[in-house]
């Protein structure tokens, strides 16, 4: 058996919404090159609702197929609706990941709020701190 | 496809294919039995240890067959450590960056109260005899060092370590996994104790190796049981796995000289191609090193994601990355040799063979040059390196 499934190797392959937003309404990064994984997610919101997307990637092959999956997700979605996002719903549209590289889809989902959380900063907007990740005291890099 | 994963395994060669045919076919007796039909099988194995040890410039009764590289390590060092519990010497000296069957045992033998000296190999993944003199105490019992390393390569000056341990009259094993059948090798000269081998890394079969012990260095069962191997490895020989191994071994020593010639320039090439990689560094001495190792570290990218998009040019390499260890952190042999981790993790290892052709390096470095450049575009801490917000480790 192949150690990822079709549809990871096909993200992974063919990255969608890669690249780099100009101007960016919200911009979150996740991860650190100590760890080999960096995820960085640029938003475009207009009037609550995500317009456009895209993605930078250090790391392996599941760390890409899993920014680039989960783009897809949020993708003309609400910010409320793109705060819903579990990285269990990244991993189930790609099929599944090997159990070691589940913390990539966890990487994809922080990735996002973060950015949206960025969006919400920038702009004064009050929200609920609780549906944001704590980079602080995540141990994700501890190793 | 190009296969450039050789220090991983190889492909059989027909010469070690041919050998064990018969043994299987035709004489598949046990050498154990009393019969003619058994004793011809025992002929043939004791044939082909005497042509391995020729090889080693062994004596045929100093060489133990094992399952492989693995087994001989764990029983050379864990020989060693009994030894000299009998003796109240509890101290070993080794590397930080040998093999995991090495240093897995080390440990097993740490938590059993034995003491541990991992000695630094340097930026240039190098030892040094002094080191060794300098670490060897009044308890030490055994020295282990590997003879190549099996990620970068690089060769260490084993006869001079030797040479220490014989004068201080310390034990000596070598991990000889990569270099059996790669360099020359004589355990008189070069004063080895004990060597481990391992028949699949020389174009032989996977799951048989060789444990070399000098005679009077009385080798502890790791495996119990019948007589075989004189007591010290029990369990009925792998004939055909055995005569495939001294075949190639035999073969890989007769054309050593020219393999190594062509390896050597095949290696430079690709070398030469690969530096051109701006922010890109070989890992371990450029010249110490065995002549089809290529191991190069590329900032800005992860090594996992290297790897399969090569796998999809049609390219077998590997790499020390945390994804493709297993672990979080990346190769202990990179660590060990000071490369920090976010680099580490960009690693990229070659191993060729002398099948390969000029052709195959430019196609390599295409490969390679393409891919690193495509992982670096999509890369935000590769965009984080170009704008200066972090810094470059390697020079462009």
């Amino acid at each position: 058996m192949a150690l990822y499934s079709e549809k990871v190797m096909d993200h992974f392959r063919h990255p969608r919404n890669v690249g780099v937003l100009e101007n960016a309404d919200g911009v979150g990064e996740v991860g650190n090159p100590v760890c080999g994984d960096i995820m960085k997610i640029y938003l475009k919101i207009d009037d609550d609702r995500i317009t456009d997307v895209k993605f930078e990637t250090f790391g392996c092959g599941s760390a890409i197929a899993s920014s680039s999956m989960a783009t897809e997700l949020i993708k003309g979605k609400t910010l409320d609706e793109a705060l819903t996002l579990t990285n269990k719903a990244v991993t189930e549209a790609l099929d599944g990941l090997p159990g070691h590289k589940i913390h990539c889809s966890v990487l994809a989902e922080e990735a996002i709020k973060k950015a949206v959380q960025d969006y919400y900063d920038k702009n004064g907007i009050p929200y609920d701190r609780s549906r944001f990740p704590d980079c602080e005291h995540c141990d994700h890099c501890a190793g | 496809m190009i296969y450039a994963d050789n220090a991983a395994t190889t492909r059989m060669s027909k010469a070690a294919i041919q050998a064990m045919l018969p043994y299987m076919e035709e004489a598949y007796g046990n050498p154990s039995s009393l019969y003619a039909f058994g004793q011809q099988a025992k002929e043939a194995l004791e044939d082909a240890r005497s042509r391995i040890a020729a090889c080693l410039h062994a004596d045929p009764r100093e060489i133990t067959f094992t399952s492989g590289g693995s087994e001989a390590d764990n029983q050379a060092i864990l020989t060693a450590a009994a030894l000299g519990a009998r003796k109240g010497k509890k101290h070993i000296v080794s590397t930080a960056f040998e093999h995991h069957a090495v240093l897995h045992t080390l440990d097993k033998l740490k938590s059993q109260g034995y003491e541990v000296t991992l000695l630094d190999v340097h930026a240039d993944g190098l030892v040094t005899p002094d080191q060794v003199a300098e670490a060897i105490r009044e308890d030490t019992c055994l020295v282990t060092v590997m003879y190549a390393n099996n990620e970068i390569g690089t060769i260490q000056p084993i006869a001079e370590i030797g040479a220490v341990c014989r004068e201080k009259g310390v034990l000596f094993h070598t991990d000889a996994v990569q270099t059996v059948g790669h360099l020359p090798i004589d355990v008189e000269k070069e004063n080895i104790d004990m060597l481990s081998l391992s028949a699949h890394k020389f174009h032989g079969p996977k799951g048989i190796g060789a444990l070399y012990a000098r005679r009077g260095v009385v080798l502890e069962p790791l495996i119990r049981g019948g007589a075989q191997e004189r007591r010290k490895r029990a369990g009925t020989e792998n004939v055909p796995a055995i005569m495939g191994m001294a075949a190639a071994l035999e073969e890989a020593c007769a054309h050593m000289k020219e393999s190594n010639a062509r390896l050597l320039r095949l290696r430079e090439k690709l070398m030469d191609g690969l530096d051109k990689i701006p922010y890109s560094e070989v890992n371990g001495d450029r010249t110490h090193r065995l002549p089809g190792n290529v191991s190069f570290c590329f900032e800005g990218i992860e090594g996992e994601s290297l790897l399969l998009l090569l796998d999809d040019k049609g390219v077998c390499a590997s790499s020390g990355s945390a994804c493709t260890s297993g672990s979080l952190d990346p190769s202990h042999v990179l660590l060990a040799i000071g490369r920090p981790h976010e680099v580490a993790h960009g690693s990229l290892r070659l191993s060729l063979d002398a099948s390969l052709t000029e052709a195959d390096m430019d196609s390599i470095i295409g490969a390679v040059t393409e891919v690193v450049t495509y992982l670096r575009s999509i890369s935000p801490f590769w965009r984080d390196l170009v704008t200066g917000k972090r810094p470059h480790v390697f020079a462009e």
